[in-house]
């Protein structure tokens, strides 16, 4: 077990001689605790997958370093890193049983065999494997595949970290609700790092302590999924997490005051911080709402979800989601529309201005 | 729901039937017909019964053919085959090499049979063949023409020349087909190179390396064209194939009667091997 921590890391896959170099990884400056169970969140080919296979070593970053407990760990082998890594579709070795695929990891380090029956025992256990531990693993359903790759990530008790790479894309729904628990509890009882990729945000939010956003090679933001949700640091952050996303607006600037649809907003902002660019405002559905006397708007679409309702209004051509409870009134003659002033974050070039008095 | 029976659609089979009838099955009943029998000419025949088999079966002339052809299939296949994995693994996966690599392999197979025979028996000379010159220089005693041990190591190494290369290329297309997942699967797993090869990439290839030693096997069993161009069976009997054997009884001779049997015997001997050769590779893969 180990504490990973990334400084400066780059990398750039290989490309057509005379293109620009573009980045996979845009300079990554990050910290994995020890035993935290960390859910790295973004969209497709957001660079999720290259930051794991930088971690296990199954790719060399273009630049920086990996440290593991302060080691420095760059250049060392995969075989030599101790990571265990599930990937997202499943890969199992055809002509070996259930058992030897588990147990492939443990025989690969010489272990006794007694240990490894154990060990293969315990995990085939867990897994709901047992019942199947001697027959052919290229006869299983895709479901059994991939929790033999599942098993073979877990199967080491002597490993710095388990990653995994969207691990139950390929699984039945009510399957994924059982296996992602049985992790999280396997995470409370083993303690070792785990780090879940998923683009999938309840994944994220119901597995990990900690969660990493990552956007277009860069993390954006890491925290806990409350966090997240309350404080966004990067517009993308706001928009990818919650359902519906927050709404972001284009706002001026009155005396440290956002402006927008001729309404003074929110507190103070630092009088001298250079604000010139784009500034934008941003403010969750579940925060805005109606009123006698505010922004007036036109209403355009609403949505009954049965607990709430998502509202779609328009304020010129700006349009603005919001959430409001089941029995709430949707006023039908000239429709205002205030902000929570507490909720509201202020944007420049997408990322969060600190207010004054925080 | 009432299935309406209308068996109509047959009749699309018969050009086929009849392809099949007229080159195979009728020449293959004209054999059967010849080997039962003894003709003097004139379509005159008199009823053999089994003679003929029996006389092949227990002649030492068809035991030696044999013998000589399994011995020469075994040492092809036993070279051809680790030499076509080994270069097939040691191929370039991707980059401008890959097209070059493979045209490279493609080559050989790409000449005629009898084209290879004469080019490895002018190659092969000893005193003016580059390679029986050369070896000659060097101080080993070689003359294809002469000794059979010369004359089995020229034969056996034009195989390999002429035909590792197909084993090569149905490997490499195995091992293509191969997703990196595997090989990033069996890092994380701490596998060796061995275990790579034992438990990923054979496994991989075993049908399309079914299929290559299956056509390895019927080919070299049955080579004719480039010993007889190379070596025309000699010295004395010494690479006289079976085929090579069964047309100096069936022209040379003009035995047609034991030529049919034995042709016959031929046929089900290759025939059974395969069989037996295909069902046990193919035993496990139903489960």
């Amino acid at each position: 077990m180990s504490r990973i921590e990334f400084k400066d890391v780059r990398h750039a896959y290989p490309q057509p001689a005379g293109q620009p170099v573009q980045y996979a990884l845009k300079e990554v400056n990050q910290v994995w605790e020890n035993g935290g169970a960390y859910a790295l969140l973004g969209p497709s080919g957001c660079g999720k997958t290259t930051l794991l296979n930088v971690i296990s070593g199954l790719l060399t970053p273009s630049e920086g370093e990996i440290q593991f407990n302060h080691r420095d760990v760059t250049r060392l082998p995969t075989t030599e890193r101790h990571i265990a890594q599930v990937f997202q579709f499943p890969v199992v070795y055809d002509t070996m049983t259930v058992f030897d695929n588990l147990a492939f990891p443990l025989r690969n380090r010489r272990m006794p065999e007694a240990r490894v029956r154990e060990r293969v025992d315990e995990i085939a256990e867990m897994l709901d494997l047992s019942d199947r531990l001697h027959q052919r693993a290229s006869g299983l359903t895709a479901d059994g595949k991939q929790k033999i790759s599942l098993g073979r990530g877990l199967v080491r008790e002597d490993v710095n970290a388990i990653l995994f790479d969207e691990p139950l894309t390929v699984i039945d729904p009510h399957l994924k609700w059982q296996l992602r628990s049985k992790l999280k509890e396997l995470h409370q009882k083993i303690g070792v790092t785990m780090i879940y990729v998923t683009h999938d945000q309840i994944e994220a939010l119901t597995f990990a302590d900690r969660v990493v956003v990552m956007h277009d090679g860069s993390v954006v933001q890491v925290g806990t999924p409350v966090e997240l949700f309350n404080r966004p640091r990067h517009t993308f952050v706001g928009y990818f997490i919650g359902s519906p996303g927050m709404n972001v607006l284009p706002c001026g600037l009155e005396n440290g005051k956002p402006v927008f649809a001729n309404n003074l907003l929110s507190s103070g902002y630092p009088a001298d911080a250079d604000l010139s660019g784009k500034l934008e405002i941003g403010i969750r559905p579940e925060f805005v709402s109606f009123c006698d006397d505010g922004i007036p708007v036109a209403i355009e679409k609403v949505e009954d979800l049965g607990r709430y309702q998502v509202v779609t209004v328009s304020h010129e051509n700006e349009q603005i989601k919001m959430l409001i409870g089941e029995d709430e009134a949707i006023p039908s003659e000239s429709p205002m529309i205030r902000f929570d002033p507490d909720n509201l974050h202020l944007y420049h070039n997408d990322w969060i201005v600190e207010t004054a008095d925080a | 729901m009432r299935k309406s029976s209308n068996n109509k659609a047959w009749w699309l089979v018969v050009p086929v039937l009849i392809l099949v009838a007229f080159n195979a099955f009728i020449p293959l009943m004209t054999v059967v017909n010849y080997s039962l029998q003894e003709t003097f000419g004139n379509n005159v025949f008199f009823w053999e019964g089994v003679t003929w088999f029996e006389q092949v079966l227990r002649s030492e002339r068809f035991h030696d053919a044999l013998l000589r052809q399994l011995l020469f299939t075994g040492m092809i296949l036993a070279i051809e085959v680790p030499l076509g994995i080994s270069v097939a693994l040691s191929m370039p996966r991707k980059g401008p090499w890959v097209s070059v690599c493979l045209v490279l392999m493609a080559l050989p197979l790409l000449i005629p049979w009898n084209v290879v025979g004469a080019m490895w028996n002018i190659f092969a000379l000893p005193d003016i063949g580059l390679l029986g010159y050369s070896l000659n220089s060097m101080g080993f005693d070689y003359n294809f023409t002469q000794q059979p041990v010369s004359a089995w190591m020229t034969t056996v190494v034009m195989d390999v020349w002429h035909w590792t290369s197909l084993i090569v290329l149905l490997c490499y297309a195995g091992l293509c087909s191969i997703p990196d997942a595997y090989y990033q699967a069996a890092r994380i797993d701490g596998a060796s190179a061995w275990a790579v090869f034992r438990y990923i990439q054979l496994p991989k290839m075993k049908r399309v390396l079914t299929i290559a030693i299956l056509l390895r096997f019927m080919d070299s069993f049955m080579i004719y064209t480039e010993p007889f161009v190379l070596t025309g069976g000699g010295p004395g009997n010494t690479t006289t194939f079976l085929s090579i054997d069964l047309v100096k009884i069936a022209l040379g001779q003009f035995d047609l009667g034991p030529a049919a049997a034995m042709s016959l015997i031929y046929f089900l001997v290759v025939l059974l091997i395969c069989w037996a050769f295909y069902t046990i590779m193919m035993r496990n893969e139903e489960q």
